[in-house]
């Protein structure tokens, strides 16, 4: 192999397509049985994508959120259930990357992560908490150099496949419930007892069972900030960007069937359009729109990356929640009027032009952080800060 | 001023913890402030000190302490009279 076609070969969208080809030909059955996507995700390490936002000081590739969420759309229209596992994965490594390079233990483990390829799980959802992660109920008991950890985790996506999960708790059994702290535990230093059963209408994959976690580490594995820094400053915006990005690859995969639906209709009527085909064009539109949403939001990310004070403004946070908003209620939009391009051929299961497992799996998306949990946060911000009202700031 | 602020952190804080006890210094977001009562103290400053927060102070910073408060309430007083 030449070196140009080496580089081209190694170029992260080459080696996220090679994933998506393997993803692809697994998303059916893992719909349909709720199971794992481990050939994605073996896929994934094969192409090293697991360690690609660590810095190249520890061994990884320095990939920016706007190139990770360009891995997710490729990933989001082969299977979302693999590209929502990559996201999450993701989302937990920016954290370390934004917040682990004070901590020596987190800068060594930034290093095995990107060596051995370790898929991080995150716990931060627990019973009697009411969907608010900004509180916890359990609280991290500190003895020395150990920690020790019990949570009724009601959620933790793939957490029996991960290498390492990152918890939220109390910071201590008199804090606060929004003292919060997020400690990293790795593979054999928990038990997980499974409590409630992942059987959903879509994201089937992700395997977000519940639950009772019981940890013991080294108390260095505690991130050093407090969690309310960490979320306001790294995993508020790369969720709503990265799982943006899932959701447009599952929204394109949609529009891109739908084409084909319309022109297969078109070259039998020898060139006259079928009557889907003005909706296609009303759904590319959309598409474009949703695009266009997903990009200011990364560029506004890329500009305030390095600013703490804007990353914890109001301004920030109501600009990533519109994100996030956009995102998940336009792409059922768009993959309804798919399916109505379609008809019975999209409807159906097995036809080159199903989308049923798209609108399944697109509906989880108003709901991971509730749309009317995000609205009345925005409101709230609203009574005190200006909407933005500039075209290009 | 501090009076007034932990006057109104009482009222709308609504902190698991006596506001009396609280120094000046101590991080309010770890006291137990939610974002919302964070809005409502907010609007109760611009109302009592009759002032306008601008858009570059609406940060977590700038609320992150009775002190921190003070700083902040200061520092737009001051603007205003030196305008």
């Amino acid at each position: 192999m030449s070196l140009p076609a080496f580089a081209a070969d190694m170029a992260l969208s080459a080696r996220a397509q090679r994933v998506a080809t393997v993803a692809a030909e697994f998303a059916d059955r893992i719909d349909r049985d709720g199971r794992f996507p481990r050939e994605a995700v073996d896929a994934m390490k094969a192409e090293r994508l697991l360690g690609i936002q660590i810095p190249t000081a520890f061994g990884g590739e320095g990939a920016s959120i706007t190139e990770i969420a360009e891995v997710c759309s490729i990933l989001g229209q082969a299977c979302a259930s693999s590209a929502m596992v990559f996201a999450m994965h993701q989302i937990k490594v920016s954290s370390l990357v934004a917040h682990g390079a004070d901590s020596a233990w987190h800068m060594d483990f930034m290093r095995e992560l990107a060596g051995r390829q370790l898929l991080v799980a995150s716990a931060t959802t627990e019973g009697g908490i009411g969907g608010n992660m900004r509180n916890s109920i359990c609280a991290i008991e500190v003895d020395g150099d150990t920690c020790r950890l019990t949570k009724d985790a009601t959620v933790i996506s793939y957490g029996a496949h991960a290498d390492a999960i990152m918890v939220t708790s109390r910071s201590s059994e008199k804090a606060a419930p929004t003292d919060q702290v997020m400690t990293v535990f790795r593979q054999g230093q928990y038990t997980l007892q499974k409590t409630v059963d992942w059987d959903t209408l879509g994201m089937r994959g992700t395997c977000s069972d519940g639950f009772l976690f019981k940890g013991e580490a080294p108390s260095a594995q505690i991130f050093p900030k407090p969690f309310a820094e960490i979320a306001a400053q790294s995993m508020l915006a790369t969720s709503h960007l990265l799982w943006s990005g899932v959701w447009y690859g599952i929204a394109a995969d949609a529009v891109l069937r739908a084409q084909a639906f319309v022109r297969a209709a078109a070259r039998k009527a020898g060139g006259t359009q079928p009557p889907g085909a003005l909706r296609l064009a009303e759904a590319s539109n959309l598409l474009q729109l949703l695009k266009g949403n997903i990009l200011s939001g990364l560029k506004l990310y890329a500009d305030a990356r390095l600013d703490h004070d804007r990353l914890s403004s109001m301004a920030f946070s109501i600009a990533m929640n519109n994100v996030k908003l956009a995102s998940s209620e336009t792409i059922l939009t768009i993959i309804n009027q798919a399916m109505i391009i379609c008809g019975i051929m999209g409807y159906k299961n097995g036809t080159p032009y199903s989308l049923g497992r798209h609108l399944r799996d697109a509906h989880s998306a108003q709901l991971m952080i509730s749309n009317d949990r995000i609205l009345g946060n925005t409101s709230t911000m609203l009574l005190v800060q200006k909407p933005d009202t500039s075209l290009l700031g | 001023m501090n009076e007034t602020i932990r006057g109104l952190l009482t009222r709308v804080g609504g902190l698991p913890v006596a506001v009396t006890e609280l120094e000046d210094g101590a991080d309010l977001y770890a006291a137990g402030l939610s974002s919302f009562a964070s809005v409502q103290l907010m609007l109760g400053l611009e109302e009592a000190f009759d002032i306008e927060f601008p858009d570059s102070l609406l940060n977590r910073k700038s609320f992150a302490s009775i002190a921190a408060i003070e700083q902040t309430v200061s520092h737009i007083l001051q603007a205003r009279e030196a305008a």
